[in-house]
C-alpha cells in the first residue's frame, strides 16, 4: 500500500491523479477502469481541497491499492480539516431540466455511482474516505 | 493519466460554431473552455462540440457544458457528437443525457 501527503489545495490535483494512475498502472490496471478511478479521486480531493480546511491550510493523505484477481482498486483519503461526511447530503435530482438544474453535489454523485462503494468515517480527528472498485 | 491539458480548435462559418477537444475537460482546464464560450458564442445559432479526442470529464467540465447548453436553448441548438464509453457513462449518471443532444 501507498501513501502520498499533499497540500489539500487545487494545485495539488495532478500529483495526487499521478500518484493514483502510477499506482494502477503498475498493477496493469484496464484503462477504463483508470478513468473511471481518476474521475471519483478527481472529485473527492476538489471536494477536499475546497471544503476541508477552508479557509484555513492543511494537508491531505491519499493512500493507495490496486491490483490482485479479480482486479481491486482502494484508494483512501484522510485529512484533519472540519468534520465532514460528503455522502451525507442528499443527491442532486437529475431529472430536472437544464434551466433548474443545480450543479452542486454531481461531483459527489459522479464518485458514488462509478465507485462500487464508498465509505466515511471520522477517526481520530481525521475525515476517512475509502474508495472501492472492482474490475 | 498520459495527457493532463486540452486542446480547443475552432472553426466558424454562417453561424455555426465547431469546437473540438482534446484531452481532459476536468478541473484544471474546465475555465479554459468556459473563457472561450464567453467570448464566441455571440451571434452563433448552432454549436457543434467534437468530442472525438476527449478522453475525460469532470464535475466542472459537466458545469461548462450546463452553462453553454442554457444558453444555445435561448439562441439556437447545441450539439455533442463523437462521445466516448466512459463520458457517455458520466453523462448517463448525471442526467445530462436528458439535457443534452448527443448525436
Amino acid at each position: 500500500m501507498a501513501e502520498i501527503t499533499v497540500a489539500a489545495a487545487l494545485d495539488s490535483l495532478d500529483t495526487v491523479l499521478r500518484f493514483v494512475d502510477g499506482q494502477m498502472e503498475q498493477a496493469g490496471c484496464p484503462l477504463k477502469l483508470m478513468t473511471q478511478v481518476d474521475m471519483a479521486v478527481e472529485e473527492i480531493f476538489v471536494n477536499i481541497a475546497r471544503y476541508a480546511y477552508h479557509p484555513e491550510a492543511g494537508e491531505a493523505s491519499i493512500r493507495c491499492e490496486a491490483g490482485g484477481d479479480p482486479f481491486r482498486i482502494v484508494v483512501g483519503f484522510a485529512d484533519r480539516g472540519r468534520p465532514f461526511n460528503p455522502l451525507d447530503r442528499p443527491d442532486p435530482d437529475v431529472t430536472l431540466d437544464a434551466e433548474r438544474r443545480q450543479i452542486g453535489g454531481l461531483g459527489i454523485l459522479m464518485a458514488k455511482r462509478l465507485m462500487d462503494d464508498i465509505q466515511y468515517e471520522y477517526r481520530d480527528g481525521q475525515n476517512i474516505l475509502t474508495l472501492r472498485k472492482n474490475g | 493519466m498520459e495527457e493532463i491539458a486540452m486542446t480547443i480548435t475552432k472553426t466558424a462559418e454562417n453561424g455555426t460554431l465547431r469546437i473540438a477537444l482534446e484531452g481532459r475537460l476536468d478541473t484544471n482546464t474546465a475555465p479554459q473552455l468556459e473563457t472561450e464560450l464567453k467570448t464566441s458564442l455571440s451571434g452563433i445559432s448552432e454549436l457543434e462540440l467534437d468530442f472525438s479526442g476527449l478522453e475525460y470529464i469532470s464535475s466542472a467540465g459537466l458545469r461548462v457544458l450546463l452553462a453553454a447548453q442554457k444558453t444555445m436553448s435561448r439562441q439556437g441548438k447545441m450539439t455533442i457528437r463523437n462521445v466516448n464509453e466512459t463520458i457517455m457513462e458520466v453523462f448517463e449518471i448525471t442526467g445530462f443525457v436528458e439535457i443534452l443532444t448527443i448525436v
